[in-house]
């Protein structure tokens, strides 16, 4: 079969039958691309992650990105974000056509007027997670917190709170390493 | 003109949407639901709760999603909405495709770098500050009701909240069955 054809189809496959995330399309990406395929090594593929991770974006379609680099370049990269993104984007505007249609109905509002709670909860439950797995300790936890009340009660975009928290950890990793040096 | 601004604030989202999906969201909460106006509280809502359920990355879902909705609240017919959760979705992949391409170059050198590591180290506390951030700004009345006008609601949402939050963070409950359950209950009570 066609390289690209295959590539798209896979990438395709896993984006349309995973539903949590890009978390869970994680361990079907591998199993493909590691085990079946063998296009890259295991430890390549967690290093992999690590990077994707670590990048701006959609987690999912950073790690295609990559793995279509590796195999074919730019190309590959393009055919594989495509893989990735389509059935998502395919569902989600076949949704948002009817449901738009579908809010009209009674039930369907009862049924949001539960679940909009559950899913302020549910990203609720990621800042809790995230503080416990980095460590916040005296000095640091105050980031979160100002971060949060400047958003909050002064309406400050999110988007300068990443700018300006970056720039703070390379600042006072640079006075640390000064320190070393010294 | 919204096409440009689609595009604007998704390429943004996309190039600083730093620790996964829910982060993303937050941006994009601040974005299109406060800055813009795009779509209101309960809308963003519906569209995370629905972009969490249907398969694929929560935020190319939650980007196609806002893009048509803006379109369609703009006033425009639906081709053109469609046109707009097309602008989005490119949007936000875009700086991915740019930067990972790069990243995807140097391979292992960039993340040990000192510099790289010591921007992470601000900007897991900085995320961290924004996922709080964006569930405190949806605590509004569009999502639990109003104290005085819809107390049965407002109540009732706050069971619910809690509810979820302790199956989800300490009993590790699957959030697409979470939301099921918490639909059953909002047609069983309403």
């Amino acid at each position: 079969m066609n390289f690209y054809l295959e590539a798209f189809s896979i990438f395709f496959k896993i984006g349309l039958f995973t539903i949590g995330g890009g978390y869970a399309m994680v361990p079907l990406i591998q199993n493909e691309v590691v085990d079946r395929k063998k296009w890259i090594s295991k430890e390549d593929f967690i290093d992999l992650l690590a990077i994707a991770q670590s990048a701006p974006g959609v987690f999912a379609v950073n790690i295609a990105i990559f793995i279509g680099y590796k195999l074919r370049k730019k190309k590959g990269a393009v055919v594989m974000t495509l893989g990735t993104v389509l059935p998502s984007f395919l569902i989600i505007l076949a949704i948002a056509i009817f449901f738009q249609q579908f809010k009209e109905f009674e039930i369907v509002e009862k049924i949001f007027k539960g679940i909009r709670p559950a899913v302020v909860a549910l990203i609720a439950v990621p800042t809790f997670n995230m503080a416990k797995t980095i460590n916040l300790n005296r000095y640091t936890i105050w980031i979160p917190i100002v971060s949060a009340l400047l958003i909050y009660l002064l309406d400050v975009s999110p988007i300068y709170i990443i700018i300006l928290s970056g720039t703070l950890g390379y600042l006072y990793g640079r006075y640390k390493r000064k320190k070393l040096t010294k | 003109m919204i096409f440009l601004y689609l595009f604007y604030t998704f390429f943004k989202i996309g190039l600083f949407g730093f620790g996964g999906g829910y982060a993303m969201l937050s941006l994009m909460q601040g974005e299109v639901v406060t800055k813009y106006n795009w779509v209101s509280s309960s809308e963003f809502t519906d569209i995370v709760a629905i972009s969490q359920m249907t398969p694929g990355p929560i935020g190319i879902n939650s980007a196609t999603y806002v893009g048509y909705i803006a379109v369609a609240n703009s006033g425009f017919s639906q081709p053109i909405a469609i046109l707009g959760s097309i602008t989005a979705t490119f949007a936000v992949v875009l700086p991915s495709l740019i930067l990972m391409i790069i990243i995807s170059k140097f391979f292992l050198k960039f993340q040990k770098h000192p510099a790289v590591e010591a921007i992470f180290s601000g900007l897991r506390p900085g995320v961290v500050g924004l996922l709080a951030s964006a569930a405190l700004v949806l605590m509004d009345s569009e999502n639990f009701g109003s104290f005085h006008t819809e107390k049965f609601q407002f109540f009732a949402s706050i069971i619910i909240f809690m509810g979820a939050f302790v199956a989800t963070f300490k009993y590790k409950a699957n959030p697409i069955i979470t939301i099921i359950i918490c639909g059953v209950i909002g047609a069983l009570i309403y």
